[in-house]
């Protein structure tokens, strides 16, 4: 299971999210610069990570959705290649249009830099195998525009189709997104994408591994 | 030399936390009577050209594909 790491201008957690891949599959990711229009054919899992891309001008993940690598992780995504976005890269993918809806300012107008907890909502994906349905797990999140918002229709064929993956839980809700949605996937479901970091909750020095699953699932190395 | 105003605002019913504030905050001031303040953007333009249907197509296609986020935008284009 090959992993790559898409690196743009402002994004900053693409080191957190190369040591947590190869950490977690033993092979460190490849990285892929934002004027490549091209992605290697053994790559099986593209990871776009936080930050600021192009310092968040005109919205969230705006500009960055309009570089040429994203028409070349379009492209794989509709062969069924698995994208996982996590903050602004979950931000850059509904900018994209490649997950419904939008990511706004969050209700409180403030930065949020703490710990939540999650409900796994959909257990039955690639990126969530290896938790149970209704697990709760602890995630940071370090956000300000971390707002899911959606239109009611839209927002009904989702539900039905389980790709609400993640809900903010036990009252955790940084950022007042609707129905306190955490992370969507896409109806083929191969793509992710979430607010929360699970690259920051995988190892013991982080205070803990709740994170860990994600990957494992997506990389394919649950333990037995 | 084709100069147009492009406003951004957010669609009905769709959150808007930053105008909530500047009301209270207009309240604050004093400034009574205020029931609802919606943030937007302005983007001035200048576009080569005198064709004014074609800069109109043309800036539509702009707002279609960048300037604005049509999930929870509308957008208007006015040209001097």
């Amino acid at each position: 299971m090959k992993s790559a790491v898409v690196q743009l201008p402002g994004l900053n957690r693409d080191r957190d999210m190369i040591a947590a891949l190869t950490l977690i599959s033993g092979e460190a990711p490849i990285t892929i610069w934002q004027t490549e229009t091209s992605i290697p054919d053994d790559v099986d899992l593209i990871v776009i990570p936080g930050g600021f891309s192009y310092g968040d001008y005109l919205r969230c993940g705006a500009i960055a959705a309009r570089m040429p690598v994203m028409q070349a992780i379009k492209d794989k995504a509709d062969k069924g290649v698995k994208v996982l976005g996590v903050c602004n890269g979950f931000q850059i993918l509904v900018e994209a249009g490649m997950l419904p809806g939008a990511l706004m300012r969050n209700t409180t107008l403030r930065f949020v830099c703490k710990e939540v907890k999650l409900e796994v909502v959909n257990a039955d994906t690639h990126f969530t195998r290896a938790y149970d349905k209704g697990q709760i797990i602890r995630c940071p999140v370090a956000h300000h525009d971390g707002n899911y918002f959606v239109d009611d229709a839209t927002l009904a064929g989702m539900e039905d189709r389980g790709e609400i993956v993640f809900r903010y839980a036990e009252g955790t809700n940084p950022n007042g997104s609707l129905g306190d949605i955490a992370g969507v996937i896409n109806s083929q479901g191969n793509v992710l994408g979430m607010m929360p970091h699970p690259e920051n909750l995988i190892e013991a020095a982080h205070g803990g591994k709740d994170g860990r699953g994600i990957f494992a699932s997506a990389l394919d190395v649950i333990a037995a | 030399m084709i100069k147009a105003r492009v406003t951004v605002t957010l669609k009905n019913g769709v959150l808007d936390p930053q105008g909530k504030a500047i009301e209270g905050a207009l309240g604050s001031l004093g400034f009574e009577g205020v029931h609802q303040v919606r943030q937007g953007k302005v983007f001035d333009l200048d576009v080569d050209g005198t064709d004014r249907t074609k800069a109109e197509a043309e800036l539509k296609a702009m707002c279609e594909k960048l300037l604005a986020n049509t999930v929870i935008e509308n957008y208007t284009i006015a040209i001097d």
